[in-house]
């Protein structure tokens, strides 16, 4: 892998706001209430505010809520009430044009294992509203970028965990969104790879891209993220940099804010 | 995709040829034993020999009943019929009653037919085995009585004759008496001027090509559920793209294949079969609307398969529920059984199959020879098929938050 070329600026896909206006924030869930049919109040007007340009973490136990927040905002799930922006624009009432602006890469491998790196990208570039032009010029950016040019041709059923965790990194960027969905992008992979896309994610970050990541490898978290929240059955517990806040709570390290802040017990799911 | 469905068709169709040519081409064997050592006995095997539906086998007449029973169990033949040692008594008693009842009401002779008594049925004891089907046993049946009537009408014929003249009735005469029956003549009702028959492959052909296409549901169905358990769904409802263009798409694929499969099923019928002994397929004559029916059984086959897709949580449910249904929608739809024999509910219950609606409108266009105009009903029930369960799907996609 050779993360040395970063990506260019994310495209505007509209104009940038008046100089002095303040920037609209990358995510704005406003009185947000949800929950699933055996599980009551799980989010009962909740807010959360993500400011642009953050390398954000979002952190909590076994069924705090993490996964269901991540798809309320990305759509996959629709709120019951209250709003969710995106860049300022409503994600309920501009679903397809929100689409537009944000990646999500998924836990699980999203892709078809029959098909070859350049065929997926080319697959989901066209679904993501790529002219061919670009969707050509993408993939070869980015297959150089996550060292699969070799591999360009080759079904992804072959390849090893971190090959596809890279595959996967690339169909989630391959429209420069500008905020970007990441959970636990590096599960499964070895040093080396974790290593390259946690720089290759800061590079992003570095070009304008916004990330939202959530993950149980706290030490990665600590590397990437500059600002986290941690939300335990619903709600926040604490939302602040990183660093104030392992300053303000005398820890060296994620884990152990985790542990003062969510407790040590186990916290299986029902079943 | 081609090939299942290509084989399917021709084995069937070829198996079904047996059927169509039972008399002449492709007799049942019949076991005969006879008893009986007069004259009727042997006219009567000769009459159910010349009617072209049976091949004779003859059986010593020493076999008992367990023996024949046990030749009929082992499948020497499916039938066996035996001529007891009185037969040609019993046909010369009961002609002779029946010849002076006759004569009496002429005015002529009396009533005391003398001989056996013929109130009764003459005891010809056919057994069967009971894989035969109802309705080839009726068949069957059927030939054997038209045997033994004309049996009966040579032997009255001579009674009443030599009744009345004293002296035996010519053969010349007899002959031309019991052959020269009237003629009837077959006409196949069509909407054109074609009179030929219809063929084996003509029902058959176009029946077999309907249940390939909706096997597509095999295909389509399992891969929709592999979709929406995979981590790529989750990805593309995160995309500009709606998942309706997904499933559009699908539509458009999967009805080319369909058109495909029928396009080579038909070309087979066409050229090939003449190879293979079975009949050429007769197109119909009207291509627009054999076009327009076969675009719409197909898509009509892709719908179905997407429902399946939508609404099935597992691929192993698709194929599963995808192939069986699939089989009783053939059954009740008229495929497997003429819809012209089925009773009373089935009858109702067969125009919720989309495969009946299907094959209506092929039997109009190949057997009737009609055209477009003539199956405008049909195309409207189809449309209205497909309009229904595109309906079903998408409300299936938005209950499930697919969409």
């Amino acid at each position: 892998m050779t993360p040395n070329q970063p990506d260019p600026p994310p495209h505007q896909s509209e104009p940038p706001p008046h100089q002095s206006e303040p920037p609209r924030p990358a995510m704005q869930i406003e009185d947000v209430t949800f929950h699933y049919p055996d599980q009551p109040g799980l989010f009962s007007h909740f807010n959360l505010r993500i400011e642009t340009g953050q390398r954000f973490g979002l952190f909590g136990p076994n069924g705090a809520g993490k996964t269901t927040l991540m798809n309320l905002m990305t759509g996959l799930l629709t709120a019951s009430s209250g709003t969710i922006r995106l860049f300022g624009h409503e994600m309920q009432k501009h679903q397809r044009s929100v689409n537009k602006l944000f990646g999500y890469i998924p836990q699980d491998f999203a892709f078809y294992q029959e098909l070859s790196p350049v065929e997926n990208l080319e697959f989901f570039g066209a679904w993501s509203g790529l002219n061919e032009g670009t969707i050509r010029k993408r993939t070869r950016e980015l297959l150089e970028i996550l060292g699969l040019g070799a591999v360009r041709h080759k079904k992804v059923q072959q390849f090893s965990g971190g090959m596809k965790r890279r595959v996967n990194l690339a169909i989630g960027v391959i429209h420069r969104p500008r905020l970007l969905f990441l959970d636990e992008p590096t599960v499964g992979v070895d040093v080396q790879t974790r290593h390259a896309v946690v720089n290759y994610l800061k590079q992003l970050n570095e070009s304008g891209t916004t990330l939202i990541y959530t993950s149980h490898q706290l030490s990665e978290a600590e590397e990437l993220c500059d600002t986290i929240a941690l939300i335990d059955e619903g709600r926040i517990i604490t939302h602040e940099a990183l660093d104030t806040l392992l300053s303000r709570h005398r820890q060296e390290g994620l884990e152990g804010l985790f542990l003062e802040l969510t407790g040590k017990n186990y916290r299986d799911q029902s079943v | 995709m081609f090939v299942m469905p290509v084989l399917l068709v021709m084995i069937v169709t070829g198996m079904q040829s047996g059927t169509f040519e039972l008399a002449d081409k492709n007799k049942l064997p019949l076991l005969v034993c006879n008893r009986d050592t007069g004259a009727a006995s042997r006219q009567f095997i000769r009459a159910v020999d010349t009617m072209g539906m049976f091949e004779i086998h003859p059986i010593p007449a020493t076999q008992n009943e367990a023996m024949i029973r046990e030749k009929v169990y082992r499948k020497e033949a499916l039938m066996a019929v035996v001529l007891p040692a009185d037969f040609s008594a019993q046909v010369a008693g009961r002609t002779r009653t029946l010849a002076g009842k006759v004569l009496k009401s002429f005015g002529l002779g009396d009533s005391a037919g003398g001989g056996a008594a013929g109130g009764g049925g003459i005891p010809l004891t056919l057994y069967y085995h009971p894989i035969l089907q109802e309705s080839f046993r009726r068949s069957a049946e059927g030939t054997l009585y038209s045997a033994l009537q004309l049996v009966e009408s040579r032997q009255l014929l001579k009674t009443l004759y030599f009744s009345i003249n004293e002296k035996e009735l010519p053969d010349t005469l007899e002959n031309e008496l019991l052959s020269n029956r009237e003629k009837i003549d077959e006409i196949p009702v069509s909407r054109n001027v074609n009179r030929r028959a219809p063929t084996v492959s003509q029902h058959n052909v176009p029946a077999w090509t309907i249940f390939a296409m909706f096997f597509v549901v095999v295909s389509l169905g399992s891969g929709i559920v592999r979709d929406k358990r995979s981590g790529s769904f989750v990805r593309l409802k995160t995309l500009p793209t709606s998942y309706v263009v997904a499933i559009l798409s699908r539509q458009i694929t999967y009805l080319g294949v369909t058109m495909i499969q029928t396009v080579l099923i038909f070309a087979i019928g066409v050229w090939i079969f003449p190879f293979v002994g079975l009949p050429r397929l007769d197109l119909p004559d009207d291509w627009w609307g054999l076009i327009l029916i076969s675009f719409l059984c197909g898509w009509c086959a892709v719908s179905y398969a997407i429902c399946v897709g939508v609404f099935a949580e597992t691929e192993e449910q698709a194929n599963g529920f995808g192939v069986i249904s699939i089989v009783i929608l053939a059954a009740i739809g008229g495929l497997m059984i003429p819809d012209f024999i089925m009773t009373g509910p089935f009858r109702t219950v067969m125009k919720f199959s989309p495969l009946h609606w299907c094959l209506d409108a092929y039997y109009s266009l190949f057997l009737e020879g009609g055209k477009l105009k003539d199956v405008w009903a049909n195309v409207l029930s189809l449309a209205i098929i497909i309009a229904g369960l595109q309906g079903i799907a998408l409300w299936g996609l938005k209950r499930k938050n697919l969409i």
